[in-house]
């Protein structure tokens, strides 16, 4: 989180654009928007020094729902765009916002290294484990029986593990939430753009449309039984060995995050040119 | 890379030739390999001096065939080579080549691998317990003396170059 | 024997020998001395000890092609030196020194007619203690050249400085051996003498031309994926970027680079990324995604040879279609071409200007030929072009970040800018950048961003335009250095051509083309591609009032003066 004077006024509802989402009543998408709005207002951040980035998807539609500024950009490069502009603006609050379509598959690359980088910024995954946008096809965390029209009777190949493979890629705070508790949610979001460095939060959001049976995940969900460590060996561990269930702050890293020095320029321009001069 | 001269493990005669056959045909493999590469990076001398070792380690691997009298040495060994027996203690360490190096350095590269063969069939020689093996470790170890020997002549007509030999005023290029 | 007005010089030798270095340290001496040059490099695949030219053409004028023919080739040795026949020509007039130990000379130089002079280089350099056979290369250069021992010796003991006066004696020793050992032989060429001129000169590569102009027009940020024959310039950006308090970030892949300056801009910081065609394919998508939401960025594409890898390490111009036709919808930008390594500098900033100036994206076609070239030049005159883009600080009413505005250019919100929040967005958006499907939103942002290209008043820059020729010699990119002396060739022999460069590839300047074609009588389009991929790009666009000819074939090989000159004379 970069440091901003604080405004105590802030209410949620400062924080939501008046565009309506699009999303399919019953999304859980519209708790993440609310998660969002609470955990900006909690801050106290000015809308105006947010930027919420994001790819294409349902959950990619979210920077338009707030006040913040916003970049929809295109497929899967959320987290690069977010780089550059994190690294040329550190006075930002920037969070991006993806999907389990848009994060792991098409960007999974920039997943991997937006964890290694641990720019300080904060990544929402919001999993639905399926493709809405494009009427559901099976995603990186869709189950390997999962029917569908294009992979009938399953894809046969296991899903993803976004939590591990962001552990060993470096990120520097890793949570999981539930969509259906946007207060818990909402915390853990403070907490995460309030670490230094790359902090990922996936938060589980059922697709009321092609996932209906994920609105047993709140049967499911549990809080995580131990507190977060800093110990990657036991937070390895941890997230290799659950259920997909435990929410909570998983994972807090003490690596110092990156931010090349901007705005100190040490020469007159002209004295580039002594590179060129015989 | 020092791999402990003891390995690969012999239990019998058949074992001892198949091991020495394989040291040959790997010094052959590993030295064309080398000439190749410098034939691609314009070393035209060091194509001669390994294309030199490599058919001087291909007459070895004949003179183990002869050894091996009516036994079929190649066909066991390619039979036997098992991963264990890759780890060759006379691997000629290919590692260190470099596209300009010199004779010189080539012949320290044969004159190492040479000398652990050579440590390898005195192992060997000392621990068997089947005297036809060990007469035949003893037959190797004379033979590789001789090789120890003739490289070491041969060092004494290209003597070590200085610090320079790998200085290059140029820039690397970029292909890609 | 005669005063040329250009001498052409090749020193050949495989790694290690330093062919390269000693063309180098040629270039530096005669540039100090006043002439013109321009280095190539001509190199085997291999990454170390490969066979490797070093070109050198010197001239009392600006030299940006390469020759039709050199006067010395030099020799250290010959292994694999057949490779560069097609490059390297020799003829009757040519001067070859070679060394008898380094094997035998290629049929370009055995079957040319070539004058050989063997001089045992090698075994010259081994009698002196530290000796190098490329310093008695260069000693034989520097004699036949005309250029004295202490000369030479400049730039080397500034270069050796580090590694001690011996070395520097070593090298002293070896020049002057080789300077010796020219003593009698005879080059039929004598380079002209400079003008006298106090311009200050630089020495320097087309892509650091391009950097340095990068930076000029106000780039601050760049984002970097490696690729030849881009590198350089991001090698270059990258400690300068941190000296004017500028970042480069290395990216994980191309699509990464890109998203990363388009984030950047978007924060207010103008942001470039340089790389060759396979990278451009892969950003083309981002493109499109600056083009709607109106992002200024710059994308240098340094053009190699296509399709796929391709040739690497080689010129063509095969990226015109890609880059003014790659991106889908119809997605309007800018696209522009240096015509030389000094007008890198001059049309990467005005490009940086001009993407900030029109909010959209750039792409500056180099080309490996001008692009790892370096040429002694005189220092670029300074241009006002620097980037500002129209900023949004009045917020008292709603902020419309795509409002449609006069001249199609609507002010630009930065984040932290209070009042001013907007999403950026590649859906089709209103005014206000709200997403929608409406057919009069969309078509009031298509006619936004076509009429801010379209009714920008780019000047004079937009072409070189030189002569009064009836015939019209019509090219682009690093071709308008070969055109222009072939066209001098064509005067020498009473045949008047005007040639006529665009600059500006995109948007099209029909008005403008046609006042420069005006009373032509044959037109011949001259580019470096397999299909005409520019001669169709004309058809396209273009109302040509006369009969055309083009002339154009694919690399690796430059296209010379000499070629362009035959298929004017071909063409009265």
């Amino acid at each position: 989180m970069s440091s901003v004077t604080t405004r105590l006024a802030c209410k949620p509802g400062d924080y939501k654009s008046d565009l309506k989402p699009i999303w399919c009543p019953g999304c859980g998408d519209y708790h993440v928007l609310m998660s969002f709005t609470r955990a900006f207002a909690k801050l106290g951040l000015p809308p105006e020094q947010i930027t919420v980035v994001s790819g294409i998807g349902c959950s990619s539609r979210i920077p338009a729902y707030t006040s913040c500024y916003g970049f929809h950009g295109v497929h899967g490069r959320s987290l690069a765009l977010a780089a550059g502009l994190k690294v040329t603006r550190p006075d930002l609050t920037v969070v991006v916002a993806s999907g389990d379509g848009d994060g792991y598959s098409i960007g999974g690359n920039h997943f991997l290294h937006a964890c290694r980088r641990n720019i300080d910024m904060t990544y929402v995954v919001m999993d639905n484990r399926i493709y809405g946008m494009t009427k559901g096809q099976p995603s990186p965390t869709t189950e390997p029986e999962f029917d569908t029209a294009l992979t009938p009777g399953g894809t046969g190949v296991a899903p993803f593990h976004p939590l591990v493979v962001a552990l060993a890629s470096g990120a520097n705070f890793i949570a999981r939430c539930f969509s259906g508790q946007p207060n818990e949610t909402a915390d853990v979001l403070v907490e995460a753009i309030k670490h230094p460095g790359f902090s990922f939060v996936e938060i589980l959001s059922p697709c009321v449309t092609f996932r209906p049976d994920e609105q047993d995940w709140k049967e499911q969900v549990r809080p995580a039984p131990v507190a977060a460590t800093n110990d990657q060996g036991k937070a390895a561990r941890r997230l290799m060995t659950d259920d997909g269930f435990n929410l909570g702050i998983l994972y807090r890293g003490n690596r110092a995050p990156f931010q090349p020095a901007i705005g100190v320029s040490s020469i007159d321009l002209s004295e580039l040119e002594k590179d060129f001069e015989l | 890379m020092s791999k402990p001269p003891t390995a690969p493990k012999v239990s019998s005669l058949n074992d001892l030739l198949a091991a020495a056959w394989l040291i040959e045909s790997d010094a052959v493999d590993r030295y064309n390999l080398l000439a190749d590469q410098m034939e691609t990076h314009n070393n035209p001398e060091l194509v001669k001096v390994f294309r030199d070792l490599a058919r001087a380690e291909g007459i070895h691997g004949e003179e183990i065939r002869r050894l091996a009298g009516d036994f079929d040495v190649v066909g066991y060994a390619r039979q036997t080579a098992r991963i264990e027996n890759i780890g060759l203690p006379a691997e000629v360490e290919i590692d260190s080549a470099h596209y300009l190096m010199t004779p010189w350095h080539a012949l320290q590269m044969s004159l190492a691998g040479e000398k652990r063969a050579l440590a390898y069939f005195t192992h060997i020689a000392e621990t068997a317990t089947d005297p036809k093996v060990k007469a035949m470790a003893m037959e190797l170890m004379e033979e590789e003396v001789e090789h120890v020997n003739l490289v070491n002549r041969l060092l004494h007509r290209y003597p070590q170059p200085d610090d320079s030999w790998a200085d290059d005023p140029d820039p690397p290029a970029s292909p890609e | 024997m005669t005063a040329s007005p250009s001498i052409s010089i090749a020193i050949i030798g495989s790694g290690g020998s330093g062919a390269l270095t000693t063309v180098n340290f040629l270039l530096e001496v005669a540039s100090s001395a006043g002439w013109h040059g321009l280095f190539t490099r001509t190199l085997g695949p291999q990454i170390r000890g490969g066979e490797a030219a070093g070109l050198l053409r010197l001239a009392v004028h600006p030299v940006d092609c390469p020759p039709d023919q050199f006067d010395l080739i030099i020799g250290i040795d010959w292994l694999n030196a057949h490779r560069f026949g097609a490059e390297i020509k020799a003829g009757p007039k040519t001067l070859v020194i070679s060394d008898p130990r380094g094997g035998e000379p290629p049929p370009m130089v055995t079957q040319s007619g070539a004058h050989v002079v063997e001089i045992p280089m090698k075994e010259m350099a081994k009698s002196i203690s530290g000796g190098r056979p490329n310093m008695i290369a260069l000693g034989i250069a520097s004699r036949l050249l005309g250029f004295t021992v202490e000369q030479m010796l400049a730039p080397i003991a500034k270069q050796l400085s580090g590694k001690g006066a011996a070395a520097i004696e070593a090298s002293r020793a070896g020049i002057k051996a080789g300077f010796a050992a020219a003593a009698g032989i005879k080059l039929d060429v004598k380079l002209a003498a400079p003008s006298p001129s106090d311009a200050r000169r630089w020495l320097l590569s087309g892509n650091e031309a391009t950097a340095l102009g990068a930076i000029r027009g106000g780039v601050r940020f760049a984002a970097a994926y490696p690729i030849t024959p881009a590198t350089e310039i991001l090698e270059w950006l990258s400690p300068s970027l941190a000296k004017v308090g500028g970042i480069l970030l290395q990216a994980e892949d191309e699509l990464a680079a890109i998203n990363m300056i388009i984030g950047s801009s978007y924060g207010g910081t103008p942001a470039l990324t340089a790389t060759s065609g396979p990278g451009l394919s892969l950003m083309i998508e981002a493109i499109g995604l600056a083009t709607a939401s109106e992002i200024p960025i710059v994308v240098v594409d340094v053009m190699r040879g296509g399709p796929s890898t391709g040739i690497p390490t080689k010129s063509e111009q095969t990226d015109l279609n890609i880059a003014i036709y790659g991106l889908h919808g119809d997605a309007p930008h800018l696209v522009l071409a240096p015509q030389s390594v000094a007008d890198c500098l001059f049309t990467t900033q005005w490009a940086t200007y001009l993407a900030e100036a029109l909010q959209t994206p750039a792409i500056v076609l180099s080309d490996q030929f001008m692009g790892q070239a370096r040429a002694a030049i005189e220092r670029p005159a300074d241009v006002a072009f620097i980037g500002a883009r129209a900023v949004a600080t009045d917020m008292s009413s709603a902020y419309k970040r795509y409002a449609l505005a006069p001249g199609g250019v609507s002010a630009m919100a930065i984040p932290g800018t209070p009042g001013g929040q907007y999403t950026a967005d590649g859906l089709t958006h209103s005014e206000f950048g709200i997403p929608t499907s409406s057919a009069a939103d969309h078509l009031a942002q298509l006619d936004k961003r076509r009429d801010k290209l379209e009714r920008f008043n780019y000047g004079d820059h937009w072409a070189s335009i030189e002569g009064s020729g009836e015939l019209a010699l019509i090219t682009w990119g690093s071709l308008t250095g070969a055109a222009r002396e072939a066209v001098g060739r064509a005067a020498a022999d009473g045949v008047d051509v005007r040639v006529i460069a665009p600059r500006l590839l995109a948007p099209v300047q029909p008005e403008r083309l046609a006042a420069a074609l005006d009373g032509v009588k044959r037109i011949l389009v001259v580019e470096q591609t397999h299909s005409g991929q520019f001669h169709r790009y004309l058809r396209a666009h273009y109302d040509l009032p006369a009969p055309v000819r083009a002339f154009h074939r694919p690399g690796p090989l430059p296209i010379t003066a000499g070629e362009i000159h035959r298929a004017i004379m071909d063409w009265r």
